[in-house]
C-alpha cells in the first residue's frame, strides 16, 4: 500500500511579533517548520508503516526551492519517497489554484492509494485544500480525521465533530485530513536524518506534471488580495494600582457604573 | 493582480525584503526580485519609498457575470435544528443584500425539515431553496455538495455565505471547486464594494498577524466562510413569509461514496462559549489545572462560563473546546476576563471584541495588557478571590 502525505512548510505562526512601534510584522528569526497538522498526518502514515513493512509513504509538497529542507524532515521522520512541486508559475495561488497543481503532482506519482494531509496550515488556517484536492482528483474526501482504521479496499475513519464523532466509512482511493488530536508526532532519528540526505528528492516544475501555467498560480486563482494591513491594535486601556484589595474594589466599583454585575 | 518591480526605479535598499510577511522577495544585483512565495499581498507596494514596486491589474477579460443574482446563505441544521450561525449569516446577509440591492435565500437540506423554512423567513430570507431527501438528513460530503451545486448551476446566487463549523468547511471547499470559483474561509468583516456591487472579504492572514481583504472579481458565486460568533444575529420578525422553492434532488448508485455507521456524541458538557456573555478565560498563568477551579467560581458567580488559551489546552490541563482564539472559538461577551494570559496573536485573535476586557497577570509587560480595558498587575489567585470578596459585599450579592 502507498500513502501519499501532502505536507506544507510553514513560518512558525506563534513566533511572529508584530513592531509595536511601526505595527509591521518582525519576520527575522522565524522559523519554518513542517506544519503541524501535516506532521499529524504523517505520523498516522508512519503508524501504519510500522505495523506494515509493505506500506510505502510519499510525501508531496508544492513550495519554493527552501521547501526541500522540510521534506528531508519528513524523510527523517520515515517517509520513503519526496516530491517537490516548485515552479515561478505555481506562484501567488489561492486554494482553488494551489488544489489544481497538487492533484496534478499527485496523479503523477504511480500507485497512490491513499492520501493524507493536515486538516489546515497555521498560515492561512483555510481548511480548505485538501478537501478541494479529493475534488480535483475525484476521490471522496473524509476532514476532521481524529482515527484510522484501516481496512482491505476501505477504510473506517472517526470525523471530529463540535460534540462528539461520526464513525465513517470510506472506499478507498480516498483523501483524509487529520487533526492533530489523531497522534503525537515523533521526531527524527539521527540515522534517519543521514538517510534522509541520502535519498533524491524529486522536482517537478508545471511540464513535469502537464500544466498550462495559464491553469496554475496567480492566473487561475479565482481569489484575489484586495489589500493587507496590520490589525489595528485597540487603545491601551486603564491600569488599576495599589493594593490587591484597591484594585479589586476598584474593578467591581467600575463594573457596578457600567451595570455589568 | 500581480506585484511588479519597475527595475529602474528599484534602489537596492532591501525594505520591501523586510516588509514581505511570505518571505517571497529577494535581491539579486541589486534590485529586488519578486519569488513564487508571492501572494500579492501588497505589502512591499507600501514599503517601497521609491513608488518601484507596483500592483497590476492582470487586464483579464472580465467574465459575464450578470447572470448571477441574489445573496444566499447555507442554512445549516443538525437533527432538525437550525444551527446559529445560520442566523447570524441571515443578519448580515440582508446587510450584503440591501447595498446590492438584491434579495436575500437561504437553502436548506435536510429530510422532512420544511418547518425550517417558517423560521427562516422569520430570519429575514425572503426565499427558501428547500431540498429534501432521505439522503441529506445526515450531513456526507457528496449529497449536499450535490443538491447545492445542482442548485447554485440553476438559480445563479452572486454570494454564498456558510458557516465555518466542521460542516460548513467541508462542504465550501467541495461546491467552490465545482462552481469553479473562489472561496475564503473565516471572514471577519463582509462589505459590498459600492462601485462594482462585489464582496469584500476580509479576514486574518498569518495567524491573526496580519488583516488580507480578498475580492472574487471574476467569477461567481462569491463564496465565504465565517465563523460562528463573529456576526451579529438577525432579529426575529415573527410571522414574516417569504417564498419556498422546492429543489428537485435525486441520488443514484455510488453518489455518496462514504457511509455514517455511527454519531457518537461527547459525554462531556457542550461548551457554548459564543453565547455566553461572562468569560473568565484562563493561560499558563494559572500554573496548574486545578486553576480552572477558581476560575469557574468567578463564573459560576457571574453567570458566565470558563474558557482558556491555546497553552492551557495545549498543556492538556483542559479540553479543546474551551479553547478561545483563532485556532479555537471566537467570542464577543460582556465580560472577559483573561487571567494569566499573556496574550499571544492568536489568542487576540478570538477575543478582541468583547464588550469589556480585563486582564489579570503577574507579568507588567504581557502583551495582553495592551488590549486590555482595564488591567491588573497581580497574582490571580490573590486577585481573583478579592474581587469575589468585594462583589459579597454589593448591596444585591444576594442575588448572585
Amino acid at each position: 500500500m502507498k500513502i501519499l502525505v501532502c505536507v506544507k512548510q510553514v513560518p512558525d505562526t506563534n513566533e511572529v511579533k508584530i513592531d509595536p512601534v511601526k505595527g509591521t510584522l518582525i519576520r527575522d528569526g522565524v522559523p519554518s517548520i513542517l506544519n503541524p497538522d501535516d506532521a499529524n498526518a504523517l505520523e498516522a502514515a508512519l503508524q501504519l508503516k510500522d505495523k506494515d513493512p509493505k506500506v510505502t509513504i510519499a510525501v508531496l509538497t508544492m513550495g519554493p526551492p527552501q521547501a526541500t529542507y522540510m521534506l528531508r524532515e519528513c524523510l527523517a521522520m520515515g517517509a520513503d519517497e519526496a516530491y517537490l512541486l516548485s515552479d515561478r508559475a505555481f506562484g501567488g495561488a489561492d486554494t482553488c489554484a494551489t488544489s489544481t497543481t497538487i492533484a496534478a503532482g499527485i496523479r503523477k506519482v504511480e500507485g497512490v492509494d491513499v492520501i493524507f494531509a493536515g486538516r489546515q496550515a497555521i498560515d492561512g488556517d483555510t481548511a480548505q485544500v485538501g478537501p478541494q484536492v479529493a475534488q480535483r482528483l475525484g476521490v471522496p474526501v473524509v476532514t476532521y480525521v481524529q482515527d484510522i482504521q484501516m481496512g482491505e479496499g476501505n477504510v473506517t475513519v472517526q470525523r471530529q465533530m463540535e460534540d462528539g464523532y461520526e464513525v465513517i466509512n470510506v472506499k478507498t482511493p480516498c483523501l483524509l485530513t487529520c487533526v492533530k488530536e489523531l497522534n503525537e508526532p515523533r521526531y527524527m532519528s539521527v540515522g534517519a536524518i543521514v538517510d534522509a540526505y541520502k535519498k533524491e528528492i524529486t522536482v517537478w516544475n508545471h511540464t513535469d506534471v502537464a500544466l498550462d501555467p495559464a491553469d496554475c498560480g496567480l492566473n487561475a486563482s479565482p481569489t484575489q488580495v484586495f489589500r493587507s494591513f496590520t490589525p489595528p491594535q485597540k487603545g491601551k486601556g486603564e491600569m488599576l494600582s495599589g493594593s490587591i484589595t484597591d484594585m479589586a474594589q476598584a474593578l467591581v466599583g467600575k463594573l457596578v457604573e457600567k451595570h455589568l454585575i | 493582480m500581480a506585484v511588479q518591480v519597475i527595475k529602474d526605479k528599484c534602489k537596492g535598499c532591501t525594505k520591501c525584503v523586510k516588509s514581505c510577511p511570505f518571505t517571497a522577495i529577494t535581491m539579486e544585483e541589486k534590485k529586488a526580485v519578486i519569488g513564487s512565495a508571492c501572494t500579492g499581498c501588497g505589502q512591499c507596494v507600501e514599503a517601497c519609498p521609491f513608488q518601484a514596486i507596483e500592483k497590476a491589474d492582470d487586464g483579464k477579460q472580465a467574465a459575464d457575470l450578470s447572470a448571477y443574482h441574489g445573496v444566499w446563505v447555507f442554512a445549516e441544521q443538525r437533527e432538525g435544528k437550525l444551527m446559529q450561525v445560520a442566523v447570524e449569516l441571515l443578519g448580515e446577509g440582508q446587510k450584503l443584500a440591501a447595498a446590492i440591492g438584491c434579495e436575500l435565500c437561504a437553502v436548506l437540506c435536510g429530510s422532512g425539515v420544511e418547518g425550517l423554512a417558517e423560521e427562516l423567513f422569520e430570519y429575514g430570507a425572503d426565499k427558501v431553496y428547500y431540498a429534501d431527501a432521505p439522503e441529506l438528513g445526515q450531513y456526507t460530503t457528496d449529497a449536499y455538495t450535490k443538491a447545492i451545486y445542482e442548485a447554485i448551476t440553476q438559480y445563479k446566487p452572486e454570494i454564498v455565505l456558510l458557516g465555518a463549523t466542521h460542516i460548513g468547511r467541508d462542504l465550501g471547499p467541495c461546491l467552490a471547486v465545482k462552481c469553479n470559483t473562489g472561496l475564503t474561509a473565516d471572514c471577519t468583516k463582509l462589505e459590498i464594494n459600492p462601485e462594482t456591487k462585489g464582496i469584500m472579504q476580509t479576514r486574518p492572514a498569518f495567524g491573526g498577524n496580519l488583516m488580507a481583504t480578498i475580492v472574487c472579481p471574476n467569477h461567481r458565486p462569491q463564496m465565504s466562510t465565517v465563523r460562528p460568533g463573529v456576526m451579529e444575529k438577525a432579529s426575529r420578525e415573527p410571522g414574516r413569509k417569504g417564498q419556498l422553492v422546492k429543489l428537485t434532488v435525486s441520488f443514484q448508485e455510488g453518489d455518496i461514496r462514504t457511509k455514517v455507521l455511527e454519531v457518537v456524541k461527547s459525554v462531556k458538557e457542550m461548551v457554548s462559549l459564543t453565547d455566553a456573555e461572562v468569560i473568565v478565560s484562563g493561560g499558563m498563568g494559572l500554573g496548574k489545572p486545578e486553576g480552572f477551579e477558581l476560575l469557574k467560581k468567578l463564573a459560576q458567580r457571574l453567570e458566565g462560563t470558563i474558557a482558556s488559551s491555546r497553552a492551557a489546552v495545549d498543556a492538556g490541563w483542559i479540553d479543546h473546546a474551551y479553547q478561545v482564539g483563532q485556532t479555537g472559538t471566537t467570542v464577543k461577551p460582556k465580560i472577559y476576563f483573561a487571567c494569566g494570559i499573556s496574550g499571544a496573536i492568536q489568542h487576540v485573535a478570538g477575543m478582541q471584541n468583547s464588550g469589556l476586557i480585563i486582564a489579570i497577570n503577574t507579568n507588567e509587560s504581557a502583551p495582553i495588557f495592551d488590549i486590555a480595558d482595564i488591567g491588573i498587575v497581580g497574582d490571580l489567585y490573590q486577585v481573583l478571590p478579592a474581587i469575589m470578596e468585594e462583589m459579597d459585599k454589593l448591596p444585591n450579592a444576594s442575588n448572585h
